[in-house]
């Protein structure tokens, strides 16, 4: 479904952000993207939608070679990607039901748009869709006057209104509350299964990365450094990843007498998910 | 058994280091500045008799303000008013119509680089001249009358609100822009649901704070010739009616009052 070849991003400053970066994702395939600030981890997949112009490369959507596209066809491809965002990025001012809708805007005129005239198939799409987030009861409220959930959940409604067939998700957790965390990710990793979307997530929260994505790309640098499953993530390839630092804690199935409950917790969960799949 | 028997003995006392360390230097500066008050004062040549005279017509100013007269030039500043408000509501609207466009144009964050320059360009020197100065080159150009005052209020809305209008998109949250861009949304698209909800509301207040402006500037470009109260007013005061110009003083206070109320009660609406 994603094909990246090459990809390579110097910004005007001369920061090398990404350095030929191979990537396939396939249809309903998962992929974790893990790896220090700075490594290029948002810079990739703003390349793939073109929010940052990549500087040599080739990236292919389905049949489609976007980097050469002109503004037209971009946003016609752009249709096709969702997107969800590391602080919701939600318009605060507007509506749930705005937001959500905002999702259907590459498929409308602007004067419709304007004035909110959706055709009614959009509306009861929208109303679907915030039934399958759990907002039904939320549409009419203010995006600002939501709690954090929400509003991811309000996030991830947008991007399924575009009926996308790759998502793109930029650090979905990185403010929420572990629980929170949690709730979103599985509601996440459940619409992905159901819909067959080709997905890329950017997660700093390596625990969480291993908990539910099967399979992680590590990138350091700007190159990938690792790409497996999740349960190859030894200390070792977390140091190759982040460099050097003590990872037994989080990689080695060690009972030490000292774990915090969190990281047992982390750790059961994990086997459970492991064992099932 | 006390703790403070182990305490050092610290300083009680502690003041805030002078701004120029050097105490002479301090002392010098000040008796130097009071030096030059003096000196300063000296040299202004003050015409005693034209003073006398001038708060004998000051005080009869006082007295036509104590009594207002409205009658005797009624006809007069009703249609000053009238021109003057009329002034004021087409100016802000054409004012504002024009400077959305500008406004959108001259905001680095959604405009190409030359439309950035092209649209600042034209804010800039929109804002370069005082009222007065514009409205002395338009009374020039189409002769005394409200419509050089129309268009001179027109010019410096655009200045004003186009300027505020672009720092306020240019400091719009990133983020929002990005995910509705990513969307696949239109250039206009990204306008209408990510631009304007974020700068609405500061937009109407400017607005109305800028209908405020625009009436009170109406009275002030009147007096070069532009139309409006300004001229009565002007009119007024050269013919010594100090009743009447009182009468219209306190007409343009009580409207810039009704104006800065009911534009605060709406701000407090919209935010």
């Amino acid at each position: 479904m994603l094909r990246i070849e090459g990809l390579t991003k110097t910004y005007r400053t001369g920061d090398a952000a990404l350095r030929g970066v191979d990537l396939t994702v396939g249809k309903g395939q998962v992929v974790g993207l893990i790896g220090p600030s700075g490594a290029g981890k948002s810079t990739l997949i703003r390349c793939v939608n073109r929010l940052v112009e990549p500087t040599a490369g080739k990236i292919y959507v389905g049949d489609t070679e976007i980097t050469g596209l002109g503004r037209r066809e971009l946003r016609r491809v752009r249709r096709r990607i969702g997107m969800i965002f590391q602080e919701y990025a939600l318009v605060e001012r507007l509506t749930v039901m705005e937001n959500v809708l905002s999702g259907r805007l590459g498929y409308v005129g602007f004067w419709a748009s304007w004035l909110r005239r959706f055709p009614e198939a959009d509306i009861a799409k929208a109303f679907a869709v915030l039934d399958r987030v759990g907002l039904m009861d939320q549409v009419d409220k203010r995006a600002d006057a939501l709690s954090g959930g929400q509003r991811q959940r309000v996030g991830i409604a947008r991007a399924l209104m575009q009926d996308p067939d790759l998502l793109l998700v930029d650090e979905p957790t990185a403010s929420l509350d572990p629980k929170t965390s949690r709730q979103v990710m599985r509601l996440l990793l459940e619409v992905c299964a159901e819909r067959g979307f080709a997905t890329i997530v950017n997660i700093h929260d390596v625990g969480l990365a291993q908990l539910f994505l099967p399979r992680i790309v590590g990138l350091r640098a700007g190159a990938i450094v690792y790409d497996g499953p999740a349960a190859g993530l030894t200390a070792e390839v977390l140091t190759r990843i982040y460099g050097e630092e003590d990872w037994t804690r989080t990689a080695a199935r060690d009972d030490d007498e000292d774990d915090t409950a969190a990281a047992l917790a982390i750790e059961a969960e994990r086997r459970i998910v492991a064992g099932a799949a | 058994m006390s703790a403070g028997a182990a305490t050092p003995a610290y300083p009680r006392r502690w003041s805030r280091p002078p701004l120029i360390p050097d105490a002479r230097l301090r002392w010098a500066i000040v008796l130097g500045a009071i030096l030059y008050l003096i000196v300063g004062t000296g040299t202004v040549d003050v015409n005693w008799a034209r003073v006398s005279e001038g708060l004998v017509r000051g005080g009869r100013f006082l007295a036509g303000f104590l009594a207002p007269d409205f009658t005797s030039r009624w006809s007069d500043i009703s249609t000053g008013m009238i021109e003057s408000l009329t002034m004021t509501v087409t100016a802000t609207v054409a004012g504002i119509a024009l400077s959305v466009p500008f406004g959108l144009g001259a905001a680095r964050n959604i405009a190409p680089a030359w439309l950035y320059v092209v649209c600042r360009a034209v804010i800039a020197f929109a804002r370069t001249f005082q009222e007065i100065i514009i409205a002395i080159f338009f009374v020039a150009m189409f002769g005394f009358g409200p419509f050089a005052g129309f268009l001179t209020l027109s010019l410096s809305t655009i200045g004003f609100l186009g300027k505020l209008l672009a720092d306020d998109i240019e400091e719009a949250d990133p983020a929002q822009l990005e995910a509705v861009r990513a969307t696949g949304a239109s250039w206009w698209q990204v306008v209408a649901y990510a631009v304007s909800p974020q700068v609405m509301p500061r937009l109407v207040g400017l607005s109305l704070y800028r209908f405020d402006i625009n009436f009170r500037e109406s009275a002030v470009v009147g007096i070069v010739g532009a139309g409006g109260i300004g001229a009565t007013l002007n009119t007024a005061l050269d013919r010594y009616e100090y009743d009447s110009a009182a009468a219209i003083l306190l007409l343009i206070i009580g409207i810039v009052m009704v104006c800065e109320y009911s534009s605060g009660f709406i701000r407090r609406r919209v935010q």
